[in-house]
């Protein structure tokens, strides 16, 4: 299908998107990569009278370290963080779930910042910034703000942006010696979205797991800590007894939606199964 | 504000396969319609229209990108490649003739965008197995083939690249 008529600016600035948002409301979308939001158009799911074309923004694309953190740019293509240096070595989790982002010729376009704001649960880049407690960075009118992933997923497609106020950046706090990451999906084919997916970081001394964060994607409203399972987990030297305990707990904390092919019990099956997988890459 | 009647539009610039090509076009217009509509290049199909057949597949600054998910208003400034270049490169040309060689088509609706996605994989993936041809061409689907003649044909230029066919050398004996 064709979308309906729109009108489109190419913002110069931050302040002349913010501007054109005020000015325009709801009867405006911002374009970032467009992936989501021009195949939605396409299906007329929405019909916006202006887009916002805030893609020529340079000052927002890019990764940069700056301090202790790594800042990845909210108009950075999901592409450049997969073939990112300082991402590889600085957040490597992140390098892990790029390839599994739809297809290449998506990534080429689609942006972290889009995908972070669109908040869909099935996303890989929301349950990596859970993971790695990153920090996300708001513009508005009235300036600056920082909100902390845990705090910025609020529900299904929903976040703490206000109405105004455009993503940033995202700063995510560097790999420390001795941890690590992992990421997994389960899906049908390579580039589906996923049935269910775990991204996971934790410093491991060889015999116990600390600070562990397991983030889930694909089961529920939003990406989903699992807290139970990370305590149990780093309560003491990791052996078998203690992943089966886990595993319980996660089970028990879990309760994925149903999709349509796909029961709860059958996505908390997989669920179990990237746990344990996740637990063994982060303990070799 | 434009009513659903109104069409708004802008000007466009853009280099298609080498040529400067200016044009007003309907800012809702994706880059594929305005490929096929407005240039009269008709090699780049249309699937799905919503981002997940790849039937539309062509190259954008060099990155391949699906034709129905960027406006032709956001490529302004862009130069744009697609499978009809009047010049296709050596390696365009040996995968077309690969993928006759191999059967690697039947109806042809997807040729174009599977050879595009191809051509972006042996020019930055010189040294991809089956398994990364498979990955990287999951983002285009091909209802008639069932996908190993494909994979046999890209993998038969991935081969040939390797053994030196491309090289300056071996394209300047070719040239003679």
């Amino acid at each position: 299908m064709k979308s309906s008529a729109f009108d489109y600016v190419r913002a110069e600035s931050p302040q002349h998107a913010l501007a054109l948002l005020a000015q325009h409301g709801d009867d405006a979308r911002i374009l970032a990569g467009g992936q989501t939001l021009l195949a939605s158009l396409n299906l007329r799911l929405s019909q916006p009278t202006l887009l916002i074309d805030i893609g020529g923004l340079a000052g927002w694309r890019g990764i940069a370290l700056q301090g202790a953190v790594l800042r990845i740019g909210a108009l950075t293509r999901h592409v450049e963080v997969e073939e990112s240096p300082l991402v590889a070595l600085h957040a490597p989790l992140l390098a892990q779930a790029a390839p599994h982002i739809a297809h290449r010729a998506i990534r080429n376009m689609g942006t972290v910042g889009g995908s972070l704001a669109y908040a869909d649960p099935a996303a890989e880049w929301p349950a990596c910034v859970l993971a790695l407690d990153a920090t996300l960075v708001i513009h508005g009118a009235a300036g600056e703000r920082r909100v902390a992933a845990a705090d910025f997923f609020q529900g299904l497609y929903t976040t703490a942006l206000q109405e105004g106020e455009l993503l940033a950046a995202v700063e995510m706090p560097l790999l420390q010696p001795g941890e690590r990451h992992a990421f997994a999906e389960l899906s049908r084919r390579h580039g589906d979205y996923a049935v269910a997916g775990l991204a996971a970081r934790a410093r491991w001394d060889g015999h116990t797991l600390h600070g562990l964060r397991l983030a889930f994607l694909s089961l529920g409203d939003r990406p989903l800590r699992a807290r139970a399972a990370e305590a149990l987990l780093q309560a003491g030297p990791l052996d078998d007894s203690r992943i089966a305990a886990a595993d319980a707990a996660l089970r028990a904390e879990l309760q994925p939606f149903a999709d349509l092919t796909h029961s709860a019990a059958a996505k908390t099956q997989m669920a179990a199964t990237l746990m344990r997988r996740a637990v063994r890459t982060l303990c070799t | 504000m434009p009513t659903p009647n109104d069409h708004p539009t802008r000007r466009v610039h853009v280099e298609i396969n080498g040529q400067a090509v200016v044009r007003d076009v309907e800012c809702r217009k994706h880059l594929t319609d305005f490929l096929r509509e407005d240039c009269g290049l008709k090699g780049s199909h249309l699937g799905c229209e919503h981002g997940v057949c790849g039937a539309c597949t062509v190259r954008v600054d060099g990155q391949i990108v699906r034709g129905c998910l960027v406006l032709a208003a956001q490529a302004d400034g862009c130069r744009i490649e697609t499978v009809e270049t009047e010049t296709p490169s050596p390696r365009l040309k040996a995968l077309q003739d690969a993928f006759i060689e191999h059967n690697a088509l039947q109806c042809g609706y997807c040729t174009p965008g599977m050879l595009m996605a191809a051509l972006d994989l042996v020019e930055r993936r010189p040294h991809a197995g089956r398994e990364e041809v498979r990955a990287w061409i999951s983002g285009n689907y091909c209802r008639c083939t069932g996908y190993h003649a494909i994979v046999d044909a890209v993998c038969a230029v991935l081969a040939q690249q390797q053994a030196g066919r491309f090289s300056d050398a071996a394209l300047l004996e070719a040239a003679k």
